[in-house]
């Protein structure tokens, strides 16, 4: 089974052995922690700046009855 | 201009209602497969989580024992033991839980580690070293230095300890064959017995599997006392510095290697490098700064509830950004 | 039992359960196929993507109770699931900032949603909590290292007493029962008040559509 077959423990991309750090003043950071940080900033800015698909795409103002439950669909409208 | 009015029982439908964002949306809507997208994310968080595993794998750096200790640093083993018996190690005056006095931390007015207790009691001498001597058997000479020890006072015993503390300092490479005479009692035959063991193994199973009153010993999960006695060590401070896992290196934030660590802990390593918490508070750094963290994290928590705080996302428009869609489709409107 | 109009003041528990249940998440709001024409950006999936990541977090572990403490140590398969849990944790906390992030400059906590934004910050800290009882129980260099340092901040509070660090049977129930629950339940409590109270409108905007004037 190929499960068993695994790559040796390092990993394709050995990570362990010396670590190397960032130094700016008082701040002393890995690489690796900067990376994670960088990462979740672009992803943040991405998600916000990124179109999103179906925005181009007509919506249909739902005048909802007063009678009917929040965020259904109103009894006979298309989807 | 609704009135703002009490809202009665069921009158979800009234038009009258204190909060303009409260309550269900009624404007436009659109299509949406919620679990759909569930199984999506699920599907896209596994296969990246494989894809990591597979590229980079995680670490597993091989736990050290007091046995490698002994052979890789016999002379800092040797001291270390002395600084057990002469009570003078971080374990042995450490305060709650493990012992009595010490200077244990305090939060202005807030003795909480006092008024916590010993709860896990440690005696320095007796369980490093002492306990495991008498546990084992050993060549004469240990036997009789055990017999030396336990028949002496307090005060000699602390004396003998010190001084051959204090020699070992001074020798070259704080080698105990190269120590300069003086009155040591028994303790250079208690350490270097205590090495021999160490060496051989035999007490990393007798500082884990110690009986006590409670236990045979047999079966035990617990590695307060090697660890301590480590931490009381040069040698885990060595291999951690070389891992950049020391405090003032923001260690708390890092993985050994180049794994990415505790991103998280960014704030909470920040204040271990600034005064006033390395200089005048440094007694108290842990507990003024777990305080310092726990009214942050208060905060975080009542965002909604302070003014100011809250209406920062309201006069930094980011948010001009994420509804973007929806106010170019239906007007953007006079409200901020 | 008798139709629902007669049991919401009747003596029946169950019954009255279900009535205030029902009332509160009514089940075209629980499991929705509309959603609000604002919920239109990528930024929303973060909250998903975190749930999906604690998901993937747990399945790993299960895995890994299954071989036991000592398994990853001598299973290359074993490993292989551990550098799963692993990268998990770092996309479940990625994730879950980003949401957080999110969430924050949306003040979500609008219109009576303060609760959501608090159950989020309790799940946040119990996670962090969780990941720093994980990293106790790898039984590898990297745990006596954080044990031996850790003991001296939570001695300091005086819940070392009590809670010891160094104690990895005590920190591996902590770890794999008692802190997942506990993120597990106020993680359940969180999406269902995102439920309840439905997704906050955008500033500015009322929820039936119209300019909120300043």
């Amino acid at each position: 089974m190929t499960l068993l077959q695994l790559p040796p423990a390092a990993g394709v991309i050995d990570l362990n052995g010396d670590g190397a750090y960032l130094s700016w003043g008082v701040v002393q950071i890995s690489w690796a922690n900067v990376v994670v940080i960088l990462v979740m900033v672009v992803v943040f800015v991405l998600a916000l700046v990124l179109p999103f698909p179906g925005h181009a795409r007509k919506v249909v103002p739902q005048r909802v009855p007063q009678d009917a439950l929040p965020d259904a669909a109103p009894d006979g409208s298309p989807r | 201009m609704s009135a703002v009015a009490e809202q009665a029982p069921g009158a979800r439908r009234s038009t009258r209602r204190a909060d303009p964002a409260a309550g269900p949306w009624r404007g436009p809507t659109r299509p949406y497969d919620l679990v759909k997208e569930f199984v999506a994310a699920l599907a896209v968080v596994a296969l990246l989580t494989a894809a990591l595993a597979a590229l980079f794998s995680s670490p597993d750096e091989r736990s050290i024992t007091l046995q490698g200790w002994a052979k890789q640093s016999p002379n800092d083993f040797v001291l270390t033991a002395t600084g057990e018996l002469a009570g003078t190690t971080t374990s042995a005056g450490y305060g709650p839980p493990y012992t009595d006095g010490g200077e244990p931390q305090s939060i202005g007015p807030l003795h909480l580690a006092q008024w916590a207790g010993v709860r896990i009691p440690v005696d320095a001498a007796q369980d490093f070293v002492i306990g495991p001597l008498t546990a084992t058997t050993h060549d004469a000479a240990v036997t009789e230095a055990l017999a030396t020890w336990t028949g002496a006072t307090a005060d000699q015993r602390t004396a003998w300890a010190s001084a051959y503390a204090d020699a070992l300092g001074e020798a070259p490479d704080g080698d105990p064959a190269k120590v300069g005479t003086g009155d040591y009692g028994p303790v250079p035959a208690l350490t270097g017995g205590l090495l021999t063991l160490a060496t051989t193994g035999g007490l990393d199973a007798q500082l884990v599997s110690a009986p006590t009153p409670a236990s045979s010993g047999f079966y035990q999960t617990d590695y307060t006392r090697p660890i301590l006695f480590l931490a009381d060590s040069g040698h885990l401070d060595e291999i951690a510095g070389q891992q950049h896992l020391h405090g003032d290196q923001w260690g708390m934030m890092n993985e050994t290697g180049n794994y990415p660590g505790q991103a998280w802990l960014w704030l909470y390593s920040f204040w271990y490098q600034v005064p006033p918490f390395t200089t005048s508070w440094e007694p108290n750094a842990d507990a003024l700064i777990w305080g310092l963290m726990m009214i942050l994290s208060l905060v975080l928590l009542l965002v909604p509830f302070i003014p100011g705080l809250r209406s920062i996302p309201v006069r930094i428009p980011v948010h001009r950004l994420i509804w973007r869609d929806y106010h170019r489709a239906h007007g953007r409107g006079g409200g901020r | 039992m008798s139709a629902a109009s007669d049991s919401a003041t009747g003596s029946s528990w169950t019954a009255r359960l279900r009535a205030r249940t029902l009332e509160a998440v009514p089940a075209e709001q629980a499991l929705p196929d509309r959603q609000p024409a604002y919920v239109s950006s990528w930024i929303y999936v973060f909250g998903v993507a975190t749930l999906a990541a604690l998901l993937v977090v747990i399945g790993t572990g299960l895995v890994l109770s299954m071989g036991g403490p000592g398994w990853w140590h001598v299973s290359s398969l074993g490993h292989f699931v551990n550098s799963l849990h692993l990268w998990s944790v770092e996309i479940f906390f990625i994730a879950m900032v980003v949401h957080l992030w999110g969430k924050f400059w949306m003040a979500a906590w609008r219109g009576h949603r303060a609760l959501t934004w608090m159950t989020g910050v309790v799940s946040f800290l119990a996670s962090i909590g969780a990941a720093f009882t994980g990293y106790l129980v790898q039984t590898n260099f990297d745990s006596q290292w954080i044990a031996s340092e850790a003991k001296d901040g939570i001695n300091a509070t005086g819940v070392g007493a009590f809670w010891n660090v160094l104690d990895v049977g005590q920190m591996m129930l902590w770890h794999v029962t008692l802190l997942p629950i506990g993120v597990g339940l106020v993680a359940v409590l969180h999406v269902v008040l995102v439920r309840v109270r439905g997704v906050v409108p955008p500033i500015g905007i009322a929820t039936d559509g119209s300019v909120i004037e300043s």
